[in-house]
C-alpha cells in the first residue's frame, strides 16, 4: 500500500517568522499543467507594510555586521542551500516543469551565485572606495554603504529560485534589507528559501519574502516612504513605469526590468548603495 | 536678547573700520544683449527676452534671450551632431586637451569671471574670487586628465559616454555648477545642452566665449538660457541621454516622474538639512569659524549648508555667545567689495521665502537673534539670523531656508546626536566637530549623509564625490563616481555561471 503523502503548508516570510497573509487570502500553486501542487499565501498590502517594518528593524543590525560576518552569513546560506539539494530540485521540476537536470542546474547556478557573491562582502568596498587627493590638509576617504531598505519584484517568467537568488544576494552583500515578491507562478522554492535562511544566520527581518501578485503588492512598495530602492528586476509585464513614478515622489534608487535573470555584477551590488566621503582635517603637527 | 547681546552686536563707528574698496568692474566687457549659445554661434532666441539684473542694485546688467522649444530643439540637434560626427570620434587625449585648454582660459579671465558672478549672483567678491572661480578651473584641469583614462575608472575596459547630456543648474553657484556639469561630461565624450538659472545667466555667457577662444568643436556645449519651460523642455526632450539637475528636491522629483521609463541615466543633487555637530570636547575657536563658514558661506545659499547647529547641552551657552559676537563682526553689503562677508540675497522671491520661513520659526516660539547690519537702501538683503530653542518638529529645523538663518538645537550624548542628525528626509552632507578622532570615525560611519565634514565645512574639491543619501538625490559629481555618472559599463568581468533553468 502506498503511504499517504504530508503536503507543505506554504506561508510567508516576514521579521524572521512564517505567518499567513493577514488577509487570510490563498492562491492556487500548479504545475505548468494545471495539476495542484499546494496553496500558498496571497499577499496583501499589510503584509508588504510589515514586511517594510521588520526590514526597517533589521537595518542596522545587518548594515553594521563587519563585511567578514556578512560574507560568512551569506556563504552559511550556500551551505544550507547545498544540503537541501533534494527538496529544490524537486519543487522546481514540479514548478515550472523541469527536467531533473535543468532543475539541478538552475539550483548549482543559485548556489554558485550565493558563494560568488559571499566572497564580495569584504571586497566590494574596496572596489567601489577611494582615498581622493584633495587640495588641502585633509584626509579624503569615500566608501560605498547600503542605501537601506530595497524592495525587490524577482524574475518572473523562469528559473524562479535562481532569479530570486540573483536580485537578494547582491542588495544583502552591502547591507541592506529586502522585502522581496517571489515569482507568481512558481513560489514554492522561494518558500523553500525562507526556511533555509530562517536556519542559517541570517538576522530575521534582513530578508522578507511574499508570495502573492507582484501587480497588487508592488505599488505599495513603490510608494511605501520608507523604502529607499526599488529593483522592478521581474516587472517587465507589470506597469513598470507607474512604479517607477510612484518611487519618485520619495526619490528611490531605481533598477529597470531585466530580460531573463540578472548575471551576477559587482554592478548590482553598487547599485544599491550610497557613497560616505568623509574629510577628516589634518593637524598642521 | 540680553542687555551684552546688544552690546556685541552695535558696530560703533572707529578708525579701525575698513574704507570700502569696491573691485572694478572695467574688466568687464559686457554686451547689451545676450542670445544663446547653439552649436558655436550666439544665436537669439525665439522666446521673449528677458533682464538679469544685480541683486545688489537691483540694476539691470543685460538682457538675455529666452529660449523655446524650438531653441532647444536645435540646441539638442547641434549637440547630436556634434556627438555623431566629432566628439565621440575624437580621442581620449584630444579631449583632454580642449579641456585643459578651457581650465587654462579660465584662468586667464579668473577675475573677469569673478567680477561677473559677483555682480549677477550677488555673491562678496572674496568668495567668486577665492572659492567659485579657483574651484573651476580646478574642476576642468582635474577632469581633463580622466579623458584619456577612462579604462581606470572602474566600469571595466572601454566603457561607453552616454550622448548627449541636459544639465540644468541652479543660482547658488552658477559658474562653479556649469563647470561641474560640463567637465566630467565632456571628458566622457558626451556632448552638453546646458541651461544655466535665469537669475544669473551671465558667467555661463562669458564661459560661452571661453569655449569659442579654446577653438571646442562647434555644438560640443551648447547654452540655453530661460527659466523652468526651458528646463522642462531640455530634461524632457526625447533625443536627451542622460539629465543631470542640481536644484530643489521638488523639481528633483518632478524630474524624476517625468523621465520615468525613458532609459534616461539620470543624477540630482537636491536639497538638504545638514546637521553641524558640536561635541564639548571640539576646539571651540574653529568651531565657530566653521559653523559661520556652514551657514553663512554665500548668504546661506547652499544645499549642503550646515543649517542645523547640534551643540552638546553644556557648551550650548558658550557657543551661542561666541556665534553672535563673530557674527556681529561680519560685513554686509557690496559684493564687490573686497571686505564684504556677506552679500545680497539673490533674488526677491528668495528673500521673500526666507522671511517666510524665519517668521514661522518664530511663530513655532523659536528665540530669534539677527547681527545688527546696515542695511542697504536697494536690493535684497537679510542679515545673519540665529534661532535658537528650536525644536525638533519646527519647520526652520526640517525645511530647507536656503538663507542665511541658523537652527541651534541641543543634544546630551552622541547617540542622541546622530538620532537628531538623521531625524531628516534628506541626506546630503553634515560637520562633526571633536578633538577625539575615535568618536569622529564612529559619529561619521553613523550619520546617513553622502559628504561629512569632520573639523571643517564646505570644502570642496573636483577631487571629492559629493551627493546625497536619500531625498537629497541621486548620483555623485566630482572623483571618479562623478565621472561614472557619464559613463556605461561595457561589462564588469563576470563569473562563469550560466542561467541555469533556462536550457
Amino acid at each position: 500500500m502506498t503511504r499517504l503523502t504530508v503536503p507543505k503548508t506554504y506561508k510567508l516570510y516576514i521579521g524572521g517568522k512564517f505567518p499567513r497573509s493577514e488577509s487570510g487570502r490563498t492562491y492556487e500553486v500548479t504545475t505548468k499543467k494545471g495539476a495542484f501542487l499546494a496553496n500558498a499565501a496571497l499577499a496583501s498590502r499589510k503584509d508588504a507594510r510589515d514586511a517594510v517594518v521588520a526590514a526597517r528593524s533589521a537595518f542596522n543590525g545587518w548594515s553594521t555586521a563587519t563585511a567578514y560576518n556578512r560574507g560568512q552569513v551569506l556563504y552559511r546560506i550556500a551551505e544550507l542551500l547545498e544540503g537541501r539539494r533534494e527538496q529544490f530540485i524537486d519543487e522546481l521540476m514540479a514548478t515550472e516543469s523541469l527536467s531533473k537536470s535543468a532543475a539541478t542546474a538552475q539550483l548549482d547556478t543559485a548556489i554558485d551565485a550565493w558563494v560568488w557573491y559571499a566572497g564580495w562582502a569584504d571586497k566590494y568596498a574596496q572596489v567601489a572606495g577611494n582615498g581622493n587627493p584633495v587640495s588641502g590638509p585633509y584626509f579624503n576617504l569615500s566608501t560605498p554603504e547600503p542605501s537601506g531598505i530595497i524592495a525587490i519584484v524577482a524574475p518572473q517568467d523562469s528559473s524562479s529560485l535562481l532569479g530570486l537568488v540573483s536580485v537578494i544576494a547582491p542588495a544583502l552583500v552591502s547591507g541592506n534589507t529586502v522585502v522581496v515578491v517571489a515569482h507568481q507562478g512558481a513560489p514554492l522554492s522561494a518558500i523553500s528559501l525562507s526556511e533555509v535562511l530562517a536556519t542559517s544566520d541570517v538576522p530575521g527581518g534582513v530578508v522578507n519574502i511574499l508570495t502573492g501578485s507582484p501587480a497588487e503588492i508592488a505599488p505599495w512598495l513603490a510608494s511605501h516612504a520608507d523604502v529607499n530602492g526599488l529593483d522592478l528586476a521581474g516587472a517587465e509585464q507589470l506597469e513598470w513605469v507607474d512604479l517607477q513614478i510612484a518611487a519618485a515622489d520619495t526619490l528611490k534608487r531605481v533598477s529597470g526590468p531585466v530580460v531573463g535573470v540578472p548575471a551576477p555584477s559587482i554592478e548590482r551590488i553598487v547599485q544599491w548603495t550610497e557613497t560616505k566621503t568623509v574629510w577628516h582635517t589634518k593637524s598642521m603637527i | 536678547m540680553t542687555e551684552n547681546d546688544t552690546a556685541l552686536s552695535v558696530k560703533a563707528p572707529s578708525f579701525l573700520d575698513y574704507a570700502p574698496a569696491p573691485e572694478s568692474t572695467s574688466i568687464l566687457h559686457l554686451k547689451k544683449h545676450y542670445g544663446l549659445f547653439i552649436d558655436g554661434e550666439f544665436v537669439d532666441g525665439r522666446g521673449d527676452s528677458f533682464t538679469t539684473i544685480s541683486p545688489a542694485t537691483e540694476k539691470a546688467i543685460a538682457s538675455i534671450s529666452n529660449a523655446n522649444n524650438a531653441d532647444v530643439d536645435a540646441a539638442v540637434a547641434a549637440a547630436r551632431k556634434a556627438y555623431d560626427r566629432t566628439w565621440s570620434k575624437l580621442s581620449g587625449a584630444d579631449r583632454g586637451k580642449y579641456l585643459f585648454r578651457i581650465a587654462r582660459l579660465v584662468q586667464e579671465r579668473a577675475r573677469e569671471l569673478a567680477v561677473a558672478e559677483s555682480l549677477d549672483n550677488g555673491k562678496p567678491i572674496k568668495e567668486s574670487r577665492d572659492v567659485d572661480v579657483p574651484l573651476v578651473a580646478a574642476w576642468f584641469f582635474y577632469y581633463a586628465g580622466w579623458a584619456d583614462k577612462l579604462d581606470y575608472a572602474g566600469l571595466g575596459p572601454n566603457p561607453q559616454s552616454l550622448g548627449v547630456a541636459a544639465q540644468v543648474i541652479p543660482w547658488n553657484f552658477p559658474l562653479l555648477m556649469l563647470a561641474w556639469k560640463i567637465a566630467p561630461a565632456l571628458a566622457a565624450g558626451n556632448t552638453v545642452v546646458i541651461k544655466p538659472a535665469e537669475t544669473t545667466p551671465l558667467s555661463a555667457m562669458i564661459f560661452a566665449e571661453i569655449l569659442q577662444q579654446a577653438g571646442l568643436p562647434n555644438g560640443v556645449v551648447n547654452i540655453v538660457t530661460g527659466a523652468g519651460d526651458t528646463g522642462h523642455a531640455l530634461v524632457n526632450h526625447p533625443d536627451v541621454n542622460k539629465v543631470a539637475f542640481t536644484g530643489s528636491t521638488g523639481v528633483g522629483r518632478a524630474i524624476a516622474k517625468s523621465i520615468a521609463g525613458t532609459g534616461k541615466k539620470v543624477t540630482l543633487e537636491l536639497g538638504g538639512k545638514a546637521a553641524n555637530i558640536v561635541f564639548d570636547d571640539a576646539p571651540i575657536d574653529q568651531a565657530i569659524e566653521g559653523i559661520v563658514d556652514g551657514i553663512f558661506f554665500n548668504q546661506g545659499h547652499v544645499c549642503c549648508a550646515g543649517s542645523r547647529l547640534l551643540v552638546q547641552e553644556n557648551i550650548h551657552d558658550e557657543v551661542v555667545d561666541r556665534l553672535k559676537a563673530r557674527l556681529s563682526t561680519l560685513r554686509m553689503g557690496d559684493p564687490l567689495d573686497k571686505n564684504t562677508d556677506i552679500g545680497a540675497i539673490n533674488s526677491k522671491a528668495q528673500l521673500e521665502r526666507i522671511h517666510e520661513l524665519s517668521n514661522i520659526g518664530e511663530a513655532e516660539g523659536a528665540e530669534r537673534w539677527t547681527a545688527k547690519c546696515d542695511m542697504p537702501q536697494t536690493g535684497f538683503w537679510f542679515a545673519p539670523t540665529i534661532f535658537t530653542n528650536v525644536s525638533t518638529s519646527s519647520r526652520i529645523a526640517r525645511e530647507e531656508v536656503f538663507g542665511p538663518v541658523l537652527s541651534v538645537l541641543t543634544f546630551r550624548t552622541p547617540a542622541e546626536a546622530v538620532a537628531k542628525a538623521n531625524n531628516t528626509p534628506y541626506g546630503l552632507s553634515a560637520g562633526i566637530w571633536s578633538d577625539k578622532g575615535s568618536r569622529i570615525l564612529a559619529v561619521a560611519d553613523k550619520l546617513r549623509a553622502g559628504v561629512i565634514w569632520a573639523n571643517t565645512f564646505n570644502r570642496f574639491d573636483p577631487a571629492s564625490p559629493f551627493g546625497g543619501y536619500k531625498e537629497s538625490g541621486y548620483g555623485r559629481e566630482g572623483g571618479r563616481h562623478g565621472l561614472a555618472s557619464y559613463l556605461e559599463s561595457s561589462g564588469w568581468a563576470t563569473p562563469a555561471v550560466t542561467k541555469g533553468g533556462k536550457k
